[in-house]
């Protein structure tokens, strides 16, 4: 099978968020940048159902020649090429016809990307993509299963999951569950210099929308402590006080 | 602006979020002087969609096929956006569900429309510019994004808007969309719901334990505890990694972003990815033995103890409290 796995380079868990430029631009400066958790879910998923010659997996971003390192980690995890489309990602539906153009050339079975990217949160590429393809999406799903023609998902709902069948090419957003994060070893390591990483330019899409501001939260007022042998007292705060239970 | 909005339904019955995106698309609408359409898909009855029109939808859109009395998510974006197009929609607002995460990008595109997914609160609208503030980097910031299109497509947080019973009422139309093979590509075999918990991202009170718990066999009091409350439980990533509790109760930036009204963290320290999850929380309570446990510089109220010793004491209140009501 021939799986895409999209990929996107985002600040590190621990980063501390701060601002450029009037809020209007995110301060890089001294931050480290990561493959998106839920992305590497997705590509360890992939590569397990490729294990054994059963197929391959490439990874897929867009981005300019700074998110190269975060590629060659993909492809030490165990990808076996890549491509990366040269621009800087101006927005999910940006994104989503750049890879959409990747994804028809190649003719993928599969495409997978996370749930999510952590850094602004859409959840709206992988779906755009699919919408742009013309072909079937399900969103935040936890548990990917493969058979001859068809495959079965299950999505996560409000209290609860959807078991959904669908038959190829889809394409899939994960979340935990699907697959447990893979560590490089060393031959992963060592590979992915010699693996191919093909850079594409990048097709001229309308700016539908973008950022024009970003704000950080309000700092909360200082705690207020209650000694331990009083705990009864915080549910009569809750209830009287603060007003929410 | 004529504003439509999807009012999902789970077995035929609408959720409180669905009441907060009517109130909300009812805002929008009131906000730039246009009408309000609700459209509803699947099997809801007439009493249940008649409820809708309280909330300031003056017309309600039904499209009821058996085919459709489970999510399709190509059938059900492409009926959306047949809706949007039918009453002339400029802005089509969905709620932030899991359905609406799935459906809402895709209704996007369909309408060449920008999209916001998240909205915190009502569109910014001066001449022609429109933008909706929401959350980005997992809940350490908002940002405030600009929608360019003529067509814009919002999904709105839970729990982020209030609900509005403005004693209107709606007429209830049947509606036809063209729908064909190609949109019934995904089937759902089969629904696993667990229906005597509250669900983690909509809930209005969460309960939440982290490592300082010991280990899964003491759970049961932040289960008591939750269920008194009527609130949704929910842990740390460390405590989804050891497999004590599943992974859809992950709270945190790799897990779920919640905005409940009261988060009470008991036993997690308030590690960085942790609190970007419970940012948007209203109340945010923190009961830990280590008085450094950063988690106390976010917390509005704190209890400085053993969670063994303390988390039995509130269970005890939280029954007073509930005999005297």
């Amino acid at each position: 099978m021939k799986i895409l796995v999209c990929i996107s380079n985002v600040p590190d868990t621990t980063t501390k968020i701060t601002f450029n430029s009037n809020n209007t631009e995110f301060n890089t400066t001294g931050v480290q940048f990561i493959l998106n958790p839920y992305d590497e879910l997705a590509l360890a998923r992939a590569i397990e159902l490729t294990e054994g010659g059963n197929g391959s997996v490439t990874v897929v971003n867009v981005g300019l020649a700074d998110t190269d390192p975060t590629i060659r980690k993909a492809l030490a995890i165990g990808a076996d090429d890549a491509i990366r489309i040269n621009a800087a990602p101006a927005n999910a539906y940006f994104v989503a016809q750049q890879i959409a153009k990747i994804a028809k050339e190649g003719q993928y079975e599969l495409i997978l990307t996370g749930r999510e990217s952590i850094d602004y949160n859409g959840a709206q590429t992988g779906a755009m993509i699919a919408e742009i393809m013309d072909i079937p999406s399900i969103s935040i799903i936890k548990k990917l299963t493969v058979a001859a023609n068809t495959a079965t998902v299950e999505r996560e709902i409000e209290g609860g999951k959807e078991v959904i069948t669908v038959n190829f090419p889809f394409l899939a957003s994960v979340t935990e569950g699907v697959a447990e994060p893979k560590i490089p070893n060393m031959r992963g390591i060592m590979s992915a210099r010699t693996k191919p990483l093909q850079v594409v330019e990048s097709i001229a899409v309308d700016i539908l929308s973008s950022i024009s501001s970003f704000d950080l939260p309000a700092a909360r007022s200082t705690v207020k402590l209650i000694s331990t042998n009083e705990s009864a007292k915080l549910i009569e705060a809750l209830h009287s006080e603060a007003k929410v239970i | 602006m004529n504003v439509l909005v999807y009012i999902e339904n789970i077995t035929g019955k609408f959720k409180k979020s669905t009441y907060e995106v009517v109130s909300y698309a009812a805002a929008i609408a009131k906000q730039t002087g246009g009408t309000l359409t609700a459209v509803s898909i699947g099997n809801v009855d007439a009493s249940t969609l008649a409820e809708i029109g309280k909330y300031g939808a003056s017309k309600i859109l039904n499209v009821q096929q058996d085919a459709l009395s489970t999510f399709v998510n190509q059938a059900y974006a492409s009926i959306i956006s047949q809706a949007a197009k039918s009453v002339d929609a400029t802005v089509v607002v969905l709620s932030n569900t899991f359905t609406g995460k799935g459906l809402a990008p895709r209704v996007a595109v369909k309408l060449a429309a920008g999209y916001v997914d998240g909205a915190l609160e009502l569109p910014t609208i001066a001449g022609n510019s429109f933008s909706v503030k929401r959350g980005a980097f997992s809940g350490k910031a908002f940002a405030n994004v600009t929608l360019n299109s003529p067509i814009k497509v919002i999904t709105l947080s839970p729990n982020a808007y209030q609900i509005n019973d403005l004693g209107t009422t709606a007429t209830i139309e049947d509606f036809n969309p063209s729908t064909g093979a190609h949109d019934f590509q995904t089937m759902v075999k089969e629904i696993i719901r667990a229906s005597d918990k509250i669900s983690l991202p909509d809930a209005e009170l969460v309960v939440s334990g982290g490592r300082g718990l010991k280990g899964p066999e003491n759970w049961g009091m932040i289960e008591e505890l939750a269920s008194l409350l009527g609130a949704a439980t929910g842990c740390s990533k460390p405590v989804s990694d050891s497999g004590w509790r599943p992974h859809e109760e992950h709270v945190g930036q790799t897990g779920i972003a919640v905005a409940p009204n009261l988060y009470i963290a008991i036993g997690i320290s308030g590690a960085i990815q942790h609190l970007a999850g419970v940012s948007a929380s209203k109340v945010i309570v923190v009961i830990n033995k280590d008085p450094e446990a950063p988690f106390f510089k976010v917390a509005d109220y704190g209890i400085v103890g053993d969670a063994f010793e303390v988390v039995p004491q509130l269970i005890e209140a939280v029954k007073v409290l509930k005999a005297q009501a």
